[in-house]
């Protein structure tokens, strides 16, 4: 996604030097000040790797909801490691290694959140900026919703549809309701969501009190009160 | 005789992780594999229990570079498993959805990931400033397939619009002539593109291999069509079993079925292979112009292969656009009902033949998922083609032998994080 920034990146590369990106490069150096961490902790190795990282950088940045959350990897969680190795590898299952999806803040201190699957490239350069000149990121604190009524988007849920919009922290521009698809709920709760008031829109809009719970677990299945509606 | 050694930890600009090990001593191959080192992500354990019409977008999250080919296959695999039929507007749109991928994905492969090695720079940052027009065009032309696919999308990456029985918002035909125009204005940088890949000769390396893909009667086949095999005929797409065996084998031993039975390919190239003559004629120009007609059995211009299909890619959206718009778009409404079924979804993702298959419930739960990747039909491949390649090129500097080890496995596209469901296979 870093390189659908096109011509962004190129003046970014201007300001910063690129020493490690596996992907684009074949350079790499082990001495950097900021490092950005995309993807969720699975395996002993990932941990130890996150860990090097934290280490040698001065700041770290959890890129996507992979990183920031868990992203849809959670979901792993929710079916148990040894179960789902055994659904996917059969009999093979003890050639691979995973332990159970984490974020990176599970493991380490994270200094910057990029949110969103995918991420969204304002963002991504409003925190980079935001790094560079040494202030806090303006990232929203207020729910997609808002967002969303500001672009006088037909509401979804009057279409039948489900949405996540009013939990979820905005900075997408309300991208899926805009295109007429529910929010889910990628880039993450806002702080102090409003979790039994947006249960109780879902259940008035037809679903159970569980069918609505499983609309969060795609993204949310690390969400506290996701995972205590489990037991 | 030559002995060379390779050990390359995680190969770069590739998608994913991948290691490369190559022994040769006195001459002899002792050992050669590409490892997978991706971590495993349990997709197929996931979507289990996940409603019908959440599935297609989590298996988006598979790829985030052939995004929109994970979400149309499984779209049609749970379209099949409900016996939903969607519209032709539905197929229209899905078709310009996959152009726009493939001409993003075949053009940040061709300039940022396999160009640098043809100017001696690392990476595409290496290329600047010497090379900045040729960067801004590669850029240039990502964008303008970028805003193609957010158009009728949402976005590229996890397209939000597409659902099972169509799409959920359907772009004003104002906004689709504005991106007619602008894949018009985007022809002289394609054809620059192939002026280029003409410039950029590939090694002299030939191995006939067999060549796997979608085919159909009427269109060079992405989005349907039964799978065709350049030996052995074709099969219609919900036998795909009976064409591909998939066994698990230790993460990191060299692990292909080259005891077997054949490898196969399937990608750029294999498609170009089995319907040269459905491509639209300007991109039969550029095939014959780049010395990529078939028969061609040299692995390394698959990148040509790829310019062919950008061509392809640009000039038949051109002509959907101007079929949809001529026929009018219109808002459509399906009404779904959930109900148990199964169904098998494949489609052409830019680095090959992916199948998506499904099964669900009698509330629509899915019961089985089984996803088969691009890139792990290729990996037994492309060490088949390492084997004979390698010791052609043994009297060459290390260096000189090494990139071009790098060049050949870069040439496949390989989409590594997708394929990290390992597999051997068997072809019937």
């Amino acid at each position: 996604m870093v390189l659908n920034l096109e011509e962004d990146l190129l003046a970014l590369a201007e300001h910063v030097d690129i020493v490690s990106f596996r992907e684009a490069m074949t350079e790499h150096s082990d001495d950097y000040d900021i490092v950005f961490i995309e993807g969720s902790i699975t395996t002993p190795s990932d941990l130890k790797q996150v860990k090097k990282l934290r280490e040698r950088a001065k700041v770290v940045v959890a890129l996507g909801a992979c990183a920031t959350m868990g992203g849809v990897n959670m979901m792993k969680n929710l079916i148990g490691v040894d179960k789902a190795k055994e659904i996917v590898y059969g009999d093979k299952a003890h050639y691979f290694e995973s332990i159970p999806t984490m974020p990176i803040d599970q493991a380490v201190k994270v200094d910057y959140y990029i949110h969103g699957c995918p991420i969204d490239p304002d963002e991504f350069l409003e925190v980079t900026k935001s790094i560079l000149i040494g202030r806090r990121p303006r990232i929203p604190n207020y729910p997609v919703c808002v967002e969303c009524q500001m672009k006088e988007n037909v509401c979804v849920f009057d279409v039948g549809k489900v949405c996540l919009g009013p939990i979820t922290r905005a900075g997408c521009k309300a991208i899926c309701p805009t295109y007429g698809h529910g929010c889910e709920g990628c880039r993450g709760l806002v702080d102090d969501p409003n979790a039994s008031s947006h249960k109780n829109l879902l259940t008035e809009h037809g679903l159970t009190v569980e069918e609505a719970v499983e609309r969060y677990k795609m993204f949310g299945s690390g969400w506290k009160f996701v995972m205590e509606t489990r037991k | 005789m030559h002995d060379y050694h390779l050990h390359l930890e995680h190969i770069t600009r590739v998608e994913g992780h991948g290691n490369i090990v190559i022994n040769i001593k006195k001459g002899q191959i002792e050992e050669l594999r590409m490892d997978i080192v991706e971590s495993p992500r349990f997709f197929e354990a996931m979507v289990l229990g996940r409603n019908w019409d959440e599935v297609a977008h989590i298996t988006s999250r598979i790829c985030g570079i052939c995004a929109v080919t994970h979400t149309t296959t499984s779209l049609k695999a749970i379209e099949e498993a409900l016996g939903v039929v969607p519209s032709e507007q539905t197929i229209k749109l899905r078709k310009l959805m996959l152009h726009g991928e493939y001409i993003q994905s075949h053009i940040l492969h061709l300039y940022f990931l396999t160009a640098p090695d043809f100017f001696g720079a690392k990476s595409v940052f290496g290329m600047l400033p010497d090379h900045k027009e040729m960067v801004s065009r590669g850029m240039r032309l990502k964008k303008m397939a970028n805003e193609l696919c957010t158009l009728i999308g949402g976005r590229h990456v996890h397209p939000c619009s597409m659902v099972v029985g169509g799409f959920t918002a359907i772009p004003e035909p104002e906004k689709l002539l504005a991106s007619r125009d602008r894949l018009v204005e985007a022809r002289p940088d394609m054809e620059a593109t192939v002026e280029l890949f003409k410039r950029l000769k590939s090694p002299d390396f030939h191995r006939e291999v067999e060549y796997v893909s979608l085919t159909h009667p009427e269109e060079y086949a992405l989005y349907d069509g039964p799978i065709k095999s350049s030996l052995n005929g074709t099969t219609p797409h919900y036998n795909y079993l009976d064409r591909v065996k998939e066994y698990i084998v230790p993460h990191s031993t060299a692990k292909h079925a080259r005891s077997i039975g054949e490898t196969y390919r399937v990608g750029a190239l294999a498609r170009l292979h089995n319907n040269y003559e459905r491509l639209h004629p300007k991109a039969k120009e550029a095939a014959e112009y780049l010395g990529v007609k078939p028969p061609c059995h040299n692995p390394f211009m698959n990148n040509q292969a790829q310019v062919v299909e950008g061509v392809h890619c640009l000039e038949d959206s051109i002509r959907i656009i101007d079929t949809l718009l001529k026929e009018g778009l219109r808002e459509e409404k399906l009404e779904i009902k959930p109900c148990e079924g199964r169904g098998v979804g494949v489609t052409e993702a830019p680095r090959g033949t992916l199948f998506h298959e499904h099964r669900l419930d009698d509330k629509g739960t899915v019961t089985y998922g089984n996803y088969i990747i691009p890139t792990a039909q290729n990996l037994a491949n492309l060490e088949g083609d390492l084997r004979k390649f390698v010791p052609e090129i043994l009297d060459r500097p290390k260096e000189e032998i090494t990139l071009s080890v790098e060049m050949l496995v870069r040439s496949y596209d390989p989409c590594i994080s997708c394929a990290s469901h390992l597999m051997e296979v068997e072809f019937v």
